[in-house]
């Protein structure tokens, strides 16, 4: 009986209590930054390393700098196992912690489409960078989120480029088959549209073959592969879909160096189990991997010899990883841009979303910042909140990733049109109406 | 008439190029006992105990996770393969003293839920103690495929049809031959009777939990080797589900070959007649499949009959 | 002293049979329904917004799995695939015909679900048991797929997933982005409170009583003159219909927008132990459950942080695990019939109160 009651006891308490205990702290000056991570759970092997290099980046702008013109980032991490229900939850949460949240990256399709709605109720400005909604990199239809420096369109042309370069021109893909392998969900959906239109441009023949969810056995798929002997791969999974596809197309003896993944397929996790299968797998990215880059002595002399990082030592420079600093980068630097017209304070979420939408990035920037050559200048605009950023390509050789391309430019007059329709389509679900730039000039 | 010429179409398809046929068969029977690597865990628990594990799938994390992590800590192989059977039958003994024990007479879907509640625990544990990033499990089988009569085979999974041969093999002779098996058998028939000749229900259950926690290891051991060992692989247990409906719950020989026609089926379906309607049919392909075999015989193709008294 | 049914005395049928005889009852639920329509004055936007809404859909989902397991002994997966049908047809419904009320779009997209349901229901008549669980998958992983592929369903939307467009009740927006958590969780609490009621009176009539004589002894009462056929495809029907309206309601009060991935098996899965841990064939435990199954990870969440110790968030979300599934083992052992029974006992406890027996 005292079992029971104990039960009982046990029950009420963890029902009443629950929600009662998310306390909230005072008012300070940092800038906060909720960090809606992923380090349990299924997609935990690529959630970690890029939550630690948003982490060591904070960090290290606090200690190395003081903060942004002396105004330190605060950050609280939250794990949302990349479920959406979670998402939501950590968000509204978060959302008026420490003075309120000043930017939010959702780092999941499904939790970013949840937050775009409240962005805009919230005045908080959602950073979705390379991933979520491609349609609101038109800033007229949504202001409050910016997924530069290039999107998943943009990148889908940027591949046919690639391949196009590769075989000797874009004229030579006529006749050439190119096979898209995608996750079976809207993320992996969204190259679709844009290969099909290049497709009909171009004349290659284009095959589609959608991997249901979460993609652990995918011996279908690899046997069509093998009937039909594509030319090119191009691949946009996620999870351990990237790594059971990286396994079958060695196991099939498919040349990997015609086998390229998107910016979500091509990291070190992905390559892992395949061991030595894997080399030759070309992936696209929008930053450098590995630490030749003097943000990274940075990080080592000032984070991990004073044991103060966030991972392990050997995972700085993992692509993720880079991934993470980049985000944080892109975040600092609007802050910055931010205090530039507001003032040397923690900017409010209205500010900010100010501050990106006027972030300009040069080349002479990333030099001071030690990353030079890490990633390509980027000019956000109103209209713009995409940057049209190019790509690069890089190729993992058994031991690490390297750049084996040039930046290459997406095919901005095939992609943007079509973003800019699809972006009336989804503006218009919401309610929202079309914002006029000049008159923000 | 087009629909009826484009469903038919494939079946040309098929005659038009046997050798790739045989290459869809071959892939259909190899992931067909990948999957009935797992179920034969299902049905060696649900055949001596009557509870549906659904843990199964997260022992197979467990015991894959547990093996490469002590391979990962330098310790070799053949050790690491002898720790992790000492663990999954430690594990074996935890679950029967904490879970099966206290909840003995109650009804199945009681220990189902119980089952439930040990998944969550197994998964939150085993991310705590091994980590959580992707690990590579390397069996020193390549994963490469070589030339038979034309015919493109792996090795990996030539490997794997093997040991669940093997197994089955050895649970068959296990279930028939031995003692302990004539007393699984019994136990699974009538729980009461059981005991009253004086079967120890308990040391039964650990027998089973135990042999089940080795099965779940093979199958960790081979869908590891394929995927790297990670979270997803609890996922595999979904894959499982028709193979055991079609098999019958309560038959080795059922989980194996529910396991290959579950295989081929899907194979066959997603190759030829996945593109006429956009692909990915293969998941709701295998259950379709199992359902249509049930509603002729309901308790699958091998199951126990169900007698029901009024 | 206080719960006691001294003195009281029924004069009529109707009074007995009532769904709460002793006035000390009707008066705790009538404090509850006051506290419960009270709570948005009080409650902050994260009570509401993360906690309350998620709670009442899921209990209506829960409500509806609950009569189809746990009074019609049908035990079914699919959960979340006729979760699905209902917020995409209530999705097609609303876009198709904006000026249409949102309840009854609400309810029309229940029927669809309903329809739906009882095709699925079909193999009941001839499967039974777990093999009938592991058949209803066909039906989630069908429908899921079909949602994926046929574009159609989200108006070829290029983001592929579904937005609630704002809509109104009576003048006050309750869904869409300028929707306030409050009247979502009025709207949300008026559905599952009505519908709950509804259930309990149709457990508690003809149609209950032959659903339960199916779960019970169904050869025994198809020789007494239930029909299988009907009893079983109408609580396909009557469960489909719950769900259809709690999926209509995860989209368009809960998160506003969702992609096929919210409704996948996982969802399926977990409203399944909302009503095993709730108590089967209870419509308290639905309530119950689904509380507990969505409180109990946010408090130990948050259990941490209150008592000071900065836990790392991985290592504090497998604890949290680990101590779910502890748990969750733990009530079962402690009580195998769910939540609903422990009220159901305490209530007897109250009864004898002071006395110990």
């Amino acid at each position: 009986m005292d079992l029971r009651r104990f039960a009982i006891g046990v029950l009420i308490l963890a029902l009443v209590s629950g929600p009662l205990v998310t306390a909230a702290l005072g008012q300070s000056r940092a800038a906060f930054v909720p960090l809606l991570v992923y380090r349990t759970g299924p997609y935990a092997p690529s959630g970690i390393p890029i939550a630690n290099g948003f982490v060591d980046y904070f960090t290290l702008v606090n200690e190395r700098d003081g903060g942004v013109n002396g105004v330190k980032i605060a950050w609280e991490e939250c794990e949302t196992q990349y479920d959406t229900k979670q998402g939501v939850e950590c968000y509204e949460r978060l959302k008026g912690k420490s003075g309120g949240a000043v930017v939010v990256n959702p780092y999941s399709t499904g939790i970013t489409y949840q937050l775009i709605p409240k962005a805009a109720v919230d005045n908080i400005p959602v950073f979705s960078m390379g991933y979520g909604m491609t349609a609101a990199a038109d800033g007229r239809w949504f202001p409050w989120v910016f997924n530069f420096p290039t999107t998943y369109w943009s990148q889908a042309s940027a591949v046919i480029r690639y391949i196009g370069q590769q075989e000797g021109g874009l004229e030579k893909l006529k006749g050439k088959k190119i096979a898209h392998i995608f996750h079976n969900s809207p993320y992996g959906k969204e190259a679709n549209p844009t290969l099909e239109d290049l497709a009909s441009k171009y004349g290659f023949e284009l095959t589609l073959l959608a991997v249901d969810h979460p993609g652990q056995e995918q011996k279908s798929t690899w046997l069509q592969v093998r009937r039909l002997s594509p030319d090119w791969i191009f691949m946009s999974g996620w999870g351990v879909m990237n790594q059971v596809a990286i396994k079958e197309a060695a196991a099939i003896g498919f040349k990997m160096d015609r086998f390229i993944g998107n910016w979500w397929s091509a990291s070190d996790a992905d390559v892992v189990p395949a061991g030595d299968g894997a080399k030759g797998y070309k992936g696209a990215t929008f930053h450098a991997p590995g630490t030749n880059f003097k943000v990274h002595q940075d990080i080592f002399r000032v984070l991990y010899d004073k044991g103060k990082g966030a991972g392990k030592k050997e995972a700085v420079g993992e692509v993720l990883y880079n991934r993470g600093i980049v985000n944080a980068m892109f975040t600092v630097e609007a802050i910055r841009t931010a205090m530039a017209k507001f003032g040397n304070k923690a900017p409010t979420g209205e500010q900010l979303r100010w501050g990106f939408e006027n972030l300009n990035l040069t080349d002479k920037r990333l030099d001071e910042l030690g990353m030079k050559g890490f990633t390509h200048p980027v000019k956000v605009t109103c209209e713009d909140h995409e940057g049209n950023g190019p790509v690069l390509f890089e190729q993992w050789d058994g031991k690490k990733w390297t750049i084996v391309s040039d930046w290459i430019a997406p095919m901005r007059d095939v992609v943007r049109p079509k973003l800019e329709a699809a972006a009336v389509e989804e503006g218009k679900k919401l309610g929202y109406t079309q914002r006029d730039c000049s008159k923000e000039k | 008439m087009g629909a009826l010429g484009a469903v038919l179409a494939p079946f040309a398809e098929m005659a038009a190029s046997p050798l790739f046929l045989a290459e869809v068969l071959i892939g259909g029977v190899a992931a067909g006992l990948l999957y009935a690597l797992v179920a034969l865990g299902f049905v060696l628990i649900f055949k001596a105990s009557g509870v549906f594990n659904f843990a199964q799938g997260v022992m197979v994390l467990f015991a894959a996770l547990t093996l490469v992590g002590l391979m990962d800590r330098g310790v070799p192989a053949l050790l690491a393969l002898a720790l992790t059977i000492a663990v999954m039958i430690l594990l074996a003994f935890a679950i029967e003293r904490v879970v099966l024990r206290p909840l003995v007479n109650q009804a199945p879907i009681i220990l189902f839920m119980a089952t439930i509640g040990l998944t969550f625990f197994l998964e939150g544990f085993g991310e705590m103690v091994w980590g959580a990033n992707v690990k590579r499990l390397d069996v020193g089988i390549p994963d490469t495929s070589f030339k038979v009569a034309g015919l493109l085979v792996n090795r990996l999974e030539l490997a794997a049809a093997l040991t669940a041969a093997v197994l089955v093999t050895v649970l068959a002779i296990f279930f028939q031959k031995t003692r302990i098996g004539r007393a699984l058998r019994a136990v699974a028939d009538d729980h009461e009777a059981a005991l009253s000749i004086g079967i120890p229900l308990k040391t039964i259950w650990v027998v089973v939990w135990s042999v089940s926690g080795l099965v779940a290891l093979a199958a960790g051991i081979m869908w590891g080797a394929k995927s790297g060992v990670q979270f997803s692989l609890s996922l595999i247990a979904l894959k499982a589900l028709p193979v055991l409906i079609l098999g019958g719950f309560t038959s080795v020989p059922g989980a194996i070959v529910g396991g290959i026609m579950i295989g081929i089926g899907e194979k066959v379906a997603e190759v030829y007649w996945g593109p006429l309607v956009g692909g990915a049919i293969e998941n709701w392909f295998a259950y379709v499949m199992a359902l249509g075999f049930l509603l002729v015989r309901p308790q699958g193709l091998f199951g126990e009959r169900i007698i029901e008294r009024v | 002293m206080i719960y006691r049914e001294a003195g009281q005395f029924k004069s009529t049928y109707a009074s007995d049979q009532a769904i709460f005889p002793i006035p000390q009852d009707r008066v705790f639920v009538l404090l509850v329904a006051a506290v419960a329509l009270l709570v948005p004055a009080v409650a902050s936007e994260y009570w509401l917004q993360a906690v309350l809404i998620p709670v009442l859909v899921y209990a209506m989902a829960a409500i509806g799995l609950d009569l189809l397991t746990g009074y019609a002994g049908q035990l079914s997966l699919g959960t979340g695939g006729f979760m699905a049908v209902g917020a995409y047809s209530a999705f097609k419904l609303t876009t198709a015909f904006p000026d249409v009320n949102i309840i009854v779009v609400f309810l029309a997209s229940g029927l669809v679900a309903s329809a739906v349901g009882i095709v699925f229901g079909i193999p009941s008549l001839r499967i039974k048991g777990f093999y009938l669980a592991v058949a209803t998958l066909a039906a989630q992983f069908f429908l899921v797929w079909l949602f994926n592929k046929v574009a159609w369903f989200v108006n070829y939307a290029p983001s592929g997933t579904i937005t609630a467009p704002p809509r109104s009740v009576l003048g006050v927006m309750v869904t869409g982005p300028e929707a306030t958590p409050g009247a979502r969780y009025l709207v949300a609490l008026i559905l599952v409170a009505v519908f709950a009621l509804a259930a309990k009176n149709l457990v508690r009539g003809r149609v209950g009583r032959t659903w339960m004589a199916i779960r019970d002894r169904d050869i025994a009462a198809e020789i007494i003159g239930v029909r299988p056929l009907s009893a079983k495809l109408s609580a396909f029907a009557v469960s489909s219909f719950y769900c259809g309206v709690a999926g209509a309601e995860l989209v368009f009060l809960y998160l506003g927008s969702a992609e096929t991935l919210a409704f996948d098996i996982q969802l399926s899965f977990l409203v399944l132990f909302m009503v095993i841990i709730g108590g089967l064939g209870s419509i308290l435990g639905s309530f119950l459950g689904a509380a507990f199954i969505l409180l109990l990870p946010i408090f130990l969440t948050n259990a941490p942080h209150a008592v000071g110790l900065k836990l790392p968030v991985a290592l504090a979300k497998q604890l949290e695990l680990m101590a779910f599934g502890a748990l969750i083992v733990f009530f079962l052992i402690v009580e195998p019939h769910g939540l609903a029974r422990l009220w159901q006992i305490s209530k007897e406890k109250l009864r004898l109160w002071p006395f110990p027996h």
